[in-house]
């Protein structure tokens, strides 16, 4: 894995929604960089721009009601928001793929499975139909699925849930992609499992080299999968570090008050779990200060009036706030 | 650590906004209603329309509107008669009124007619069940599949013989007018029963039902006070397209012949064989089918807006 | 599968025969055939007894509903008056074919009389069923495409319009415009009588150039109710998950478009498609009349008007069978064309 950070860079990105109640600020100047092979997780809670961010950077967006105002997201030197939508479709499924959570509705229920691996391969490959149909068996195969061979010819509502995310998974690694986005493709399983999709992955990944963004609101997950993690909040990131780094020294309110919210087996049986006080922000209202203050344990006169930039506080530790943490005072 | 600024010294006009207040049921129905300007634009025409032919009475006698003149017969519009003169020499302007009365009274009645039934035979089958709803259902489906027109031709012709004129407020009206009220609402309610049905099905298995039946709520409380109430929505829409229904049937049945008969006039039947004077009279068929079309489009926006407004979710051809 | 079908089957049955028992006693105390016997002089009081009797109006009506399903040549009927019953009947019954013979067309088979306009009406409707459906899959794929568009728009206003007009309204419109005024204004003009004009003779020429008024008016309201629903119906199935997954995997919008969309949304085109015969004949019944098209809703209408009761029955349970046919067909090929339902 190379550590320059030039294989994906994202740049201020800005993408809202007009609704009849108003603009929605989904993205407000969201800025990271992924290097090649890398892992990067993206969390926060549901609503904080996360997966608008990953579907405005395969421009995803439904256009309108969604725009993406702003930004640049520059893969290999290209900036994909410049892109014409037939170069954009050479892009994906090809180089960058994406799975999403829902199984039971992310397949189409009147297609064949066999079918929807192969039209990806058909698409962006000069293979021959057999040739495609061997290859989507073989992707069955190392999935996980039993009689692949067989299935090829089932339909979706034929798999249980599980199974269904192996074949969304299969399906995206056909061509075998250099990026991998995965929205939150656990969330709607069990946890048995959840934690074989996740042993699934990182072993792809390593056979394959592909970098990765997943996309979660689990901070457990985070733990054994990701080389970095994102934290995000309204539409802004609000802490960026390692993963080691990130659970040792967190730096940002919102992190620290996610990970003390987790259930820990090593806490006092009469400890009520921990949880933060007020309501996930109205995305429809520009805010004018920090969009964590109102909830912040730490809120000082400073963060209503002023947004903080996401700045290097300490080496690859990323986090936008005016205060510090282990204090309690501005910086 | 020192003592952090608690949330609760937060100038309040900064949570306000982040924490926007959430809207009642019937604030977020009327605002999504009101976006639908084209249902607002129904319901204006839709009233003008009503104030034309029930307001128009104070300017135009019902004797002037029926009053003959063969002498004056098939007279094109002129400043006399704005709209033109029939085969008889009756101004068309008039009977345009009096006859949008007696088709919109038809059209609400009706619909009220089919909406009893519907909900009747649709919450019977859907709570019930069983054996109840098999029948009724089997019944409903035989319904469903004639179609409406022909069943209402041959109900009409059931009703044709001696039929006499009836005695309201001092006016004269033709029976037939109760009798197109009563087989148009006896031959739609199928459509609204089914999806009574399909409502009470689901609702009937909610907690909410399951928690008044174990009190010992009585069955006809369950059904009228609990379960009818939550499944107004459908309703509503249904009987409101339902009166557009009503008005075009009503004046299909009258076109052929067989609807509301002499001396009541309604936009349906002043269409009666216009078609025969399609060439030399074009006024005869023209005005009353444009206010046929009018209330019918005014009517159709209006319920389109209350099914988005009460149902977003819901589709229906 | 096959168990689904004849399932469909044997519970359209009982469907059937509830139909028809409907029907018959509707029409039975709807007109009065012996009025005037299709006719113009009112029946002379004892020819009325004696077709009392011949025609069976003197039994109850269950044993009338008997007689009209399974006719009474096994049973005999009283017809010199003295009470006793010593003729056989000349009835085979609905079941083996028989409906009956016309009033108004004395002594000929009813089957004769509709078999003599079903092909006339058939033309109408089969045309129009083939321009509301492709028509409508034209318009509605297109508008969902471009929704938000001021062709999307503009075609949904037209089509809210289009779907709220009474047929007779569309077809006095374009009667008057295509044909009366196009006539004053010197140009050429389409017919609006008949089938084909008597001096040129019954050619396909002249048919087609008869038909486009009559399918025009027919067509409409259903085209634009369809556009409508194929286009909500698109717009739903291109808002589903699994299009955006199409979409991440870098699909040519071609083949998202009319592979995965529309198939999906094929489904409840189907059904609708499928349910729309019974209002395709209403409309028909009016404009067969205003464009004198001899076919079976005039028939129908006629005899209704002249108490031809035979004829009316025989045109009802055909439609409601074909109805019924219709839906079970609908059903098959719906289970036959969704995945779920088909391997189930």
């Amino acid at each position: 894995m190379k550590t320059d950070h030039k294989f994906l860079e994202v740049k201020n990105l800005k993408t809202q929604f007009n609704t009849p109640e108003g603009t929605v600020y989904a993205v407000n100047g969201v800025t990271f960089n992924l290097s090649e092979g890398e892992t990067l997780a993206v969390v926060g809670e549901s609503g904080c721009g996360k997966s608008v961010t990953m579907m405005s950077i395969m421009r995803l967006i439904q256009i309108p009601p969604g725009k993406i105002v702003g930004g640049e997201v520059i893969y290999r030197d290209n900036d994909l928001l410049q892109l014409s939508e037939e170069a954009m479709e050479q892009i994906r499924g090809r180089e960058i793929a994406m799975i999403f959570q829902d199984p039971m509705t992310s397949l189409n229920p009147v297609l064949t499975v066999g079918r929807q691996l192969t039209e990806t391969l058909r698409t962006h490959t000069p293979m021959t139909p057999e040739q495609c149909r061997e290859r989507a068996q073989n992707l069955l195969e190392l999935v996980g699925i039993p009689d692949a061979k067989k299935r090829l010819d089932n339909y979706p509502h034929q798999f249980s849930g599980g199974m269904r995310q192996r074949v969304m998974i299969a399906m995206s690694l056909a061509c075998t992609p250099s990026l991998l986005i995965a929205d939150e493709p656990t969330t709607a399983l069990d946890v048995t499992i959840q934690a074989q999709i996740i042993e699934l992955v990182k072993e792809l990944k390593k056979s394959v080299g592909m970098a990765m963004i997943w996309i979660t609101h689990d901070l457990g997950v985070v733990a054994g999968l990701a080389d970095r993690v994102l934290v995000m909040y309204a539409g802004y990131v609000v802490e960026e570090a390692l993963v080691d780094e990130l659970y040792e020294n967190t730096l940002h309110p919102y992190t620290l008050a996610l990970l003390q919210a987790l259930p820990r087996a090593d806490r006092r049986r009469d400890q009520s779990l921990k949880s933060i006080k007020g309501s996930p922000p109205n995305l429809l209202v520009e805010p004018r200060g920090c969009p964590f203050a109102p909830r912040c344990e730490f809120v000082q006169e400073k963060c209503i009036t002023e947004n903080p930039a996401l700045l290097d506080i300490e080496t690859n530790h990323k986090v936008a706030c005016w205060v510090d943490v282990k204090t309690g005072a501005l910086r | 650590m020192s003592t952090p600024v608690q949330a609760s010294n937060q100038p309040a006009t900064m949570i306000a906004e982040i924490e926007a207040p959430p809207l009642s049921l019937g604030d977020l129905t009327w605002r999504r209603f009101k976006r639908h300007k084209m249902a607002i634009a129904g319901l204006v025409v839709l009233i003008l329309l009503v104030i034309y032919s029930f307001g128009g009475a104070f300017f135009v006698t019902e004797k002037y509107a029926n009053f003959t003149n063969t002498k004056e017969r098939l007279q094109p519009p002129s400043a006399a008669h704005p709209f033109g003169t029939d085969t008889i020499g009756r101004d068309l302007l008039a009977r345009t009124i009096y006859g949008g009365q007696i088709s919109i009274i038809i059209g609400i009645t009706a619909a009220f007619v089919e909406v009893m039934v519907g909900i009747l035979i649709g919450a019977l089958a859907g709570y019930f069940g069983g054996k109840v709803d098999a029948i009724l259902m089997r019944f409903t489906e035989a319904m469903l599949n004639l179609p409406q027109l022909l069943l209402l031709i041959v109900m009409a012709k059931f009703f044709s013989s001696d039929i006499k004129n009836i005695d309201i407020f001092g006016r004269e009206f033709s029976g037939s007018v109760v009798v197109i009220i009563f087989i148009i609402g006896l031959t739609s309610w199928p459509y609204l029963a089914r999806i009574v049905r399909a409502e009470f099905l689901s609702i009937k298995e909610r907690e909410f039902i399951l928690a008044a039946r174990a009190t010992g709520t009585p069955t006809w409380e369950i059904i009228f006070k609990h379960i009818l109430p939550n499944s107004i929505a459908p309703i509503v829409v249904s009987a409101t397209l339902g009166v557009a229904g009503a008005i075009s049937l009503e004046a299909y049945v009258s076109f052929l012949g067989l609807g509301v008969r002499a001396p009541t006039a309604t936009w349906g039947n002043m269409l009666e064989n216009a078609y025969r004077y399609i060439e030399s009279a074009y006024w005869m068929w023209l005005f009353p089918g444009l206010f046929i079309v009018l209330i019918v489009l005014s009517i159709n926006f209006l319920g389109d807006g209350l099914r988005d407004a009460l149902d977003p979710r819901s589709r229906t051809v | 599968m096959t168990k689904y079908i004849v399932r469909r089957l044997l519970q359209a049955i009982p469907l059937l025969l509830l139909i028809s028992l409907i029907l018959f006693v509707l029409m039975q105390n709807a007109t009065d055939p012996l009025a005037t016997m299709g006719g113009r002089t009112p029946t002379k009081p004892e020819d009325r007894a004696r077709l009392t009797r011949q025609l069976g109006l003197d039994k109850p009506i269950y044993i009338q509903y008997l007689y009209w399903l399974i006719g009474n040549d096994w049973a005999k009927t009283d017809l010199d008056g003295d009470g006793v019953a010593e003729t056989y009947g000349t009835r085979h019954g609905v079941l083996r074919g028989d409906f009956g013979t016309s009033i108004v067309q004395t002594g000929r088979p009813v089957t004769e009389v509709i078999g003599e306009r079903l092909p006339n009406t058939l033309i109408l409707m089969l045309t129009s069923e083939v321009i509301i459906v492709f028509g409508a899959l034209l318009v509605g794929v297109f508008s969902a495409l471009r929704q938000y568009s001021f062709f999307d728009n503009l075609l949904t206003g037209i089509l809210f319009v289009g779907y709220s007009m009474p047929i007779f309204f569309i077809a006095l419109s374009t009667m008057y415009i295509f044909s009366v005024n196009f006539k004053r204004w010197g140009l050429p003009y389409l017919p609006t009588v008949g089938m084909f004009d008597p001096k040129v003779g019954e050619t396909p020429a002249q048919i087609i150039l008869h038909m486009i008024l009559p399918v025009f008016s027919i067509s409409f309201i259903s085209f634009a109710a369809y556009s409508r629903y194929i286009r909500s119906t698109m717009l739903e199935v291109l808002g589903q998950d699994y299009i955006r997954t199409a979409r991440s995997k870098g699909l040519p919008k071609r083949e998202i478009t009319f592979i995965h969309a529309l198939k999906n949304a094929s489904l409840p085109i189907v059904t609708v498609v499928g349910l729309d015969l019974p209002l395709l004949l209403g409309g028909a019944v009016v404009t067969e009349r205003i464009f004198a098209w001899p076919g079976m809703g005039r028939l129908f209408i006629d005899g209704i008007d002249r108490g031809d009761t035979p004829v009316v029955m025989g045109i009802l349970m055909m439609i409601a069978v074909s109805v019924v046919v219709f839906q079970i067909l609908t059903d098959i090929v719906y289970a036959w064309l969704d995945p779920r339902i088909r391997f189930d």
